[in-house]
């Protein structure tokens, strides 16, 4: 099985390797992409759409419609990692154990031992990972809001600079992840829960498809965003700039959503009970 | 473009890379696939593709290796083959 696999992947990679010889050489100036496509963004994109940054407007505005079915991949990713590692009958685990805040002596309460659970003495803690990290703790509290302002300035900012919706979101998510590892899963889910997640990745995709959907009904194509300039009060250069962040905040939270779901889903096996 | 800054660059890449694939232990396949996006986020920095790059460097190297690790710890650490 193994030499079966191993002579696929050197016979797809060769073919691979042969056919990417027909390429145009990297960077020729007689290639077809550079001869059509790159000079009329280059020369355009600024009167067009009046946005500096030429990657974020053939991104979200000249080649929309990818970047909407992009954003519904991801959501789909969320959706079927839902689908196959949730697990909706709640279990109770084996034993749980829970901290003595002001002494630090763990408790083992074995299975169907009945502990109050909304003491202010006791925490309940993680089985696999027990250490009480207060410098952990306190940095992550406070890095956490300069990393999503970081985030906001990337989705916003995206116009003049790298970045954009899927940069942003992953940094916001990635956020949200950072607090779920210095802190517990349960003190994340508590603050972004599975129904508000669930909710952020159909309402990310829901913004993008309804800005497309109201351009049409001012009478212009799907995601042509210079039909928004009668609901603004702008020009349409400038509504197509501010569609596009219209759009890149769709993204955004739809990015944002679906990392915190497959981070909550994968690291504890579907319960989102007991994590990493 | 400096290139022998590339051809380093590049050489990591693939020993990162073959490395990922041989080792038995997964975490460190997963950190080794973390390095390896990283290195790619600088090849995209140096072709001056800096969205693309800025894109492997929090997707490829910041939340997929998190998510790998997860993945890791919620299975098994050691391979089978």
């Amino acid at each position: 099985m193994k030499s079966i696999g191993a002579i696929l992947t050197v016979f797809l990679g060769g073919l691979l390797i042969y056919c990417s010889m027909d390429f145009p050489p990297w960077g020729d100036p007689d290639s077809p992409a550079n001869s059509h496509v790159s000079p009329y963004y280059i020369e355009h994109t600024l009167e067009d759409t009046s946005v500096p940054n030429i990657v974020t407007s053939v991104l979200a505005d000249y080649r929309g419609y990818d970047t909407m079915f992009e954003t519904i991949v991801i959501f789909t990713a969320g959706i079927a990692c839902i689908f196959l590692l949730r697990m909706f009958k709640t279990v109770e685990p084996e034993t749980r154990l829970y901290r003595h805040l002001p002494t630090g002596i763990t408790l083992r309460i074995a299975k169907g031992g009945k502990f109050p659970d909304d003491s202010d003495h006791f925490k309940r803690i993680d089985s696999d990972w027990v250490p009480h990290d207060l410098i952990l703790q306190t940095t992550c509290r406070m890095i956490i809001p300069f990393i999503q302002i970081f985030a906001l300035y990337v989705i916003a900012h995206g116009h003049h600079s790298p970045g954009g919706g899927f940069q942003g979101g992953v940094i916001f998510g990635a956020s949200i992840i950072l607090f779920a590892i210095a802190f517990d899963l349960r003190s994340a889910i508590k603050r972004m829960g599975e129904r508000l997640t669930a909710f952020l990745c159909a309402l990310g995709v829901f913004i993008y498809a309804g800005v497309g959907l109201v351009c049409m009904l001012y009478g212009n194509n799907f995601l042509d965003y210079s039909a928004l300039a009668d609901i603004m009060g702008v020009d349409p250069i400038s509504a197509r700039s501010h569609g596009i962040l219209m759009v890149e905040v769709g993204v955004g939270i739809v990015v944002m959503a679906v990392m915190v779901v497959l981070y909550y889903n994968l690291a504890s096996a579907g319960k989102q009970d007991e994590g990493l | 473009m400096i290139w022998q800054i590339e051809l380093i660059i590049l050489m990591i890449v693939i020993v990162l890379a073959i490395g990922a694939l041989a080792v038995k232990d997964l975490l460190s396949a997963a950190v080794l696939f973390g390095a390896y996006s990283f290195m790619m986020c600088l090849l995209w920095a140096i072709m001056g593709a800096v969205d693309v790059a800025f894109t492997e460097a929090s997707v490829g190297a910041g939340v997929s290796t998190v998510l790998f690790v997860a993945a890791v710890f919620r299975t098994s650490r050691r391979t089978k083959d």
